[in-house]
């Protein structure tokens, strides 16, 4: 039982979250590889709770879990402002907030 | 290791197919595989509580908030395979690449011991030790968090409210209108015309005829009209005749049923 393997699926998931930041241009879909980027980083905390043997690494999971729902709520009422506004959920479009 | 061993490749599978598939709704289809095996492998690394979490919280809640934006920003909206900055997306696989390369590297040059695991931690059940730090160590980490949450909230509402700019019209106004123009312009007080419905062809899309034997325009909905797909029951009435007919050899208007035929020759009349 080795933890390295789940630290380095961890990190792989989340390289594939920041390349689809970087190339993705659908608002909504930036935001889900945000999600898995948050998401990798979880399992890497849930895994070294298991290395040290004590449950700090799962509160923390459990806080970005929380602030991941927060974030998502709020994240998804701009996109659906400027969607209001703009009629495309580019981000592309979105360059000028003011109008 | 079993699950994780299984379940690896499908997540990696999974969230490259994030990043190459067109359309957003099978984006999120797949980040809900990612989800489901994550907490597939929380229940394997001794989270049971997490395991939870993260179906109820990510593929219950958060996945479904996405669906719904979807579903009110349009199911197709894909992306544009345009580049605004030349070469972005081929530096950015390259740094992706890079940055996975580096971690592994990095995590492949420590060595991390033996794995004390968790069953002294969860030695009182996993929910109860996470509840004891929690609120004992996080408790003010845990407080702050109940105001993010109403914050969270009410930005939202603020974010997905709209002003009304004119006032509500009432069950009352409507029916008062009604009657204006009943008396203004003899405009039909009454519910509208149903679309047709024939012996044959009984369809939203075929308006009632009028006792002229003219179509009823109001009686087919006005999206279709302007989608251009409204049939009309003279034409309908001649292609099913065509049909018997290539199915019955040359016996066309025997068995034809009396609806269908005054409508066949209303039009042979007007023609």
């Amino acid at each position: 039982m080795n933890i390295e393997a789940y630290i380095a699926l961890s990190a792989i998931l989340f390289s594939i979250g920041t390349i689809g930041v970087l190339t993705r241009r659908n608002a909504i879909v930036v935001f889900m590889c945000v999600e898995l980027m948050l998401n990798a980083c979880n399992l890497a905390l849930v895994a070294f709770a298991k290395q040290h043997g004590n449950l700090d690494g799962q509160v923390t999971a459990f806080f970005v879990m929380v602030v991941a729902a927060a974030e998502v709520v709020v994240g998804l009422a701009i996109i659906m402002t400027i969607f209001r506004t703009r009629r495309s959920a580019s981000v592309d479009d979105a360059s000028l907030l003011k109008y | 290791m079993t699950a994780f061993w299984i379940l690896a490749p499908v997540m990696v599978l999974a969230a490259l197919g994030i990043l190459f598939v067109r359309k957003a709704v099978h984006a999120a289809l797949l980040l809900a595989v990612v989800m489901i095996s994550l907490a597939i492998l929380y229940a394997a690394l001794e989270a049971p509580f997490l395991f939870a979490v993260q179906i109820i919280v990510y593929t219950g809640a958060i996945l479904m908030l996405f669906l719904f934006v979807l579903m009110l920003v349009g199911v197709d909206a894909s992306d544009s395979v345009v580049e605004t900055i030349k070469g972005q997306r081929w530096l950015a696989f390259l740094g992706g690449a890079l940055l996975a390369t580096l971690l592994i590297v990095g995590i492949a040059q420590i060595s991390l011991g033996a794995v004390v695991g968790l069953e002294d931690a969860n030695s009182d059940g996993n929910v109860q030790g996470l509840a004891n730090i929690i609120f004992s160590h996080y408790v003010f980490a845990f407080e702050v968090t109940s105001a993010l949450l109403i914050t969270a909230a009410v930005g939202a509402m603020v974010l997905a409210h709209r002003e009304r700019l004119t006032p509500k019209v009432t069950q009352g106004d409507l029916a008062k209108q009604r009657m204006r123009d009943y008396a203004e312009s003899g405009k039909h007080v009454g519910p509208l015309p149903p679309p047709g419905v024939f012996a044959r062809h009984n369809a939203v899309d075929t308006p009632a005829l009028l006792p002229d034997g003219t179509a009823a325009e109001s009686s087919v909905s006005r999206v279709l009209a302007a989608r251009g797909t409204v049939r009309s029951a003279p034409a309908e009435a001649h292609h099913v005749d065509e049909i018997e007919a290539q199915l019955h050899g040359d016996l066309p208007a025997a068995d034809v049923p009396a609806d269908d035929r005054p409508a066949d020759d209303r039009e042979g009349d007007e023609a």
